[in-house]
């Protein structure tokens, strides 16, 4: 088959009928470029949900979790006579310190494995937060200050004051901005806690940070382990998580598996077990993207399709005519694929810019978030992927909508058409 | 003298509207370097015939051999090489790529069969383009020219791969008395000094008679097949 001449004639047929083949670019122009903006934006929110739960969540989670003994054991105070025994049935939990034994060697340890980018330790209380007569129920988690701002970006969620003042001065405290403004406090101002054995601590706040997430900043707030221990009444080894982050999130599992191996006694979860509603949204958003944006490009193909079958029926002498000089019906159906082809490139490429180009003035497009949320504009992922997969598709729905006509033309007997 | 193209016992029937035999066992032969003209009232079956001669009808029964292949039975893909290579056609009605300019139509068939340079191939166009007097309107486009400028552009097509047959039905139909004669000699030249045979349908008596041989065809078969000359001209 001689590729240049049947792409000579291809391109002689296109430009010939210049509105026809424009019309028909047009098509995939619009397939690809919506799904360009579609996919950049809905991948963009995903990225930022996702982003923003990541922050704060560890890739691994090490916590000792509350042990209950489902055995039935027999009561020992009482006098078991013959058959008949006195059992207890639905045992409570014991009063266990809910203590990672030598947390903070087990933090060395695991920080030395390979693909551990670091481990936070942590030790979290629930707390009443005292304002005035009235008790807000939260959490203080003592924090490791250097290690939680480093691979939590803890340092970065700061609105005011800043994370170094806890390392700067004993009983301080940094608190979430939902959290001050009920309590109606600012930087200076002093908070009592209250944990539920009856501790009580009188902490200055130090700064105030949020992290976009409503829950958190209502109800959290950090300290130094030392403060937290101090508030509990517990020893320096006292911590109760350790939050390990990866190099590579996708790994998190194996690590765990690893970790389940090594470590007896403690409750280890990996990001994916605890954000499974997290991700399966985002898995439901991806195939909704995908779904639609096909659903464009089959749109489009159909459009081709129409389009190449009338070219077609337009250009049967013309095939019969290269047919009877020696064109074999490859050739022939290598001039049409070449036309769709020809049209499928150059309107997915328009596509492309198009769709870049509005993908970028969402981008730059202010997004009424509410204080909350600490984004400006639209999220928007510019991923070369895309770019690539949408070329791609719109490549091959070229082919298939180009596939079937471009062999009709091939079939067509020459006789019939020249008998006239 | 050498016998280029043999048809054995052709036979061809069509069944729309109703089962009908048009072609009722033909035996003929054509040898090379020989103008060879078809005539026959028209329905005869005359263009039925040349489109089987010409390869591109297959649906038929009988045998046709051309420079000793045998053609009968071979796949589409063979029979469109052949056709490219070794025959050149001028329809009944003219027959050109609108969208192409005359020249570019001459030269599709040798960029095709891929022989000679695209330069070469487009001298060897513009030549057979001057043999039919269209070479001054080379650049222009197929669909601007006259019926009659169509139909020498066409020729010059089929001449361009130096083709061993070339076939025409009714290739001067559109033509005046002055271009047919120009026509004419042309296929006697190629004839009698390239020694390409021409099998031409015609219902010219002068253009007949000017013929090597003369085929007379009545009802799908073949009436006689005399030395030219032998049907009075009128
Ligand atoms: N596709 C077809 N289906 C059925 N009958 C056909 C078909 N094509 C041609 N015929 C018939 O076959 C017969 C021969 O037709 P053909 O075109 O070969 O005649 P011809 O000799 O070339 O006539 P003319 O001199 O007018 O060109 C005619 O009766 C015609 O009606
Ligand atoms: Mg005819």
């Amino acid at each position: 088959m001689n590729w240049k001449l049947a792409f000579n004639i291809a391109a002689t047929h296109l430009l010939t009928k210049k509105k026809q083949s424009i019309v028909a670019m047009l098509g995939v122009t619009f397939g690809i470029s919506m799904f360009i903006i579609m996919i950049s934006f809905m991948t963009g929110v995903n990225q930022f949900t996702e982003d923003m739960a990541m922050d704060n969540t560890p890739h691994i989670h090490i916590y000792k979790p509350l042990e209950i003994e489902d055995k039935k054991i027999i009561a020992l105070n009482r006098e078991q006579k013959g058959t008949n025994w006195y059992v207890v049935q639905h045992q409570r939990p014991k009063n266990e310190l809910s203590k990672i034994k030598n947390g903070l060697a087990l933090m060395e340890s695991i920080e030395a494995m390979p693909g551990v980018r670091g481990v936070a330790p942590q030790l979290s209380t629930q707390v009443f937060y005292n304002n005035g007569p009235v008790k807000i129920p939260g959490n203080v988690y003592g924090i490791d200050v250097k290690r939680q701002a480093e691979l939590f970006d803890l340092d970065k969620k700061m609105d005011m004051g800043s994370l170094d003042e806890l390392l700067k001065a004993s009983d301080v405290i940094v608190m979430g901005k939902g959290l001050a403004e009920k309590m109606n406090v600012t930087l200076g101002d002093r908070v009592s806690v209250t944990t539920p054995e009856g501790g009580n601590l009188n902490l200055k706040v130090v700064g105030i940070f949020s992290f976009g997430i409503a829950a958190m900043d209502q109800t959290q707030s950090y300290a130094t382990l030392a403060t937290v221990q101090k508030i509990l009444q517990k020893d320096p080894s006292y911590i109760t998580d350790l939050n390990v982050k990866m190099n590579d999130v996708t790994k998190a599992a194996d690590l765990r598996a690893d970790l389940e191996n090594r470590i007896s006694g403690v409750k280890i979860e990996d990001w994916e077990e605890a954000n499974q509603s997290l991700l399966a949204g985002e898995q439901i958003r991806n195939i909704m993207t995908f779904v639609v944006c096909l659903t464009l490009l089959v749109v489009a193909g159909f459009g081709i399709y129409n389009i190449m079958n009338m070219n077609i029926i337009n250009k049967m002498k013309d095939i019969a005519i290269l047919k009877a000089t020696g064109f074999q019906g490859s050739d022939v159906t290598g001039i049409f694929m070449l036309q769709s082809v020809m049209i499928g490139i150059a309107g997915g490429l328009l596509g492309l810019g198009i769709g870049f180009f509005f993908s970028y003035l969402l981008s730059i497009t202010p997004f009424p978030a509410g204080e909350f949320f600490r984004i400006d504009t639209f999220p928007v992922n510019f991923n070369p992927a895309h770019y690539l997969i949408g070329l791609f598709f719109g490549f091959l729905t070229t082919l298939f909508a180009g596939w079937f006509p471009s062999r009709k033309a091939a079939k067509i007997d020459p006789v019939a058409i020249i008998r006239g | 003298m050498s016998v280029v193209l043999k048809a054995e016992n052709i036979r061809k029937k069509f069944y729309q509207p109703s089962e009908f035999e048009v072609l009722k066992g033909l035996n003929f032969e054509v040898n090379t370097g020989e103008f060879f003209s078809i005539v026959g009232k028209s329905g005869c079956g005359k263009s039925t015939l040349l489109y089987i001669l010409s390869t591109m009808d297959t649906d038929y029964e009988g045998t046709l051999t051309i420079k000793g292949d045998k053609l009968t039975g071979q796949k589409q893909n063979a029979l469109s090489a052949f056709r490219n290579e070794h025959l050149g056609f001028v329809f009944q009605f003219h027959f050109l790529l609108p969208e192409f300019s005359a020249l570019k139509n001459v030269m599709l068939p040798a960029l095709k069969l891929g022989k000679y340079s695209e330069e070469e191939i487009e001298h060897r166009a513009i030549e057979k383009l001057k043999l039919v007097g269209m070479d001054e309107y080379a650049l222009k486009g197929a669909s601007r020219l006259s019926g009659g400028q169509q139909q020498r552009v066409a020729i010059a097509r089929a001449l361009i791969n130096d083709p061993a047959i070339i076939m025409g039905d009714e290739p001067t139909g559109n033509l005046d008395k002055a271009n047919s004669m120009n026509v004419f000699e042309i296929f006697k030249r190629l004839a009698a000094e390239n020694h390409q045979t021409i099998i031409a349908v015609t219902h010219d008596p002068d253009f007949a008679a000017g013929s090597d041989r003369i085929m007379e065809m009545e009802d799908g078969r073949i009436l006689s097949i005399s030395k030219a000359g032998a049907i009075p001209a009128h």
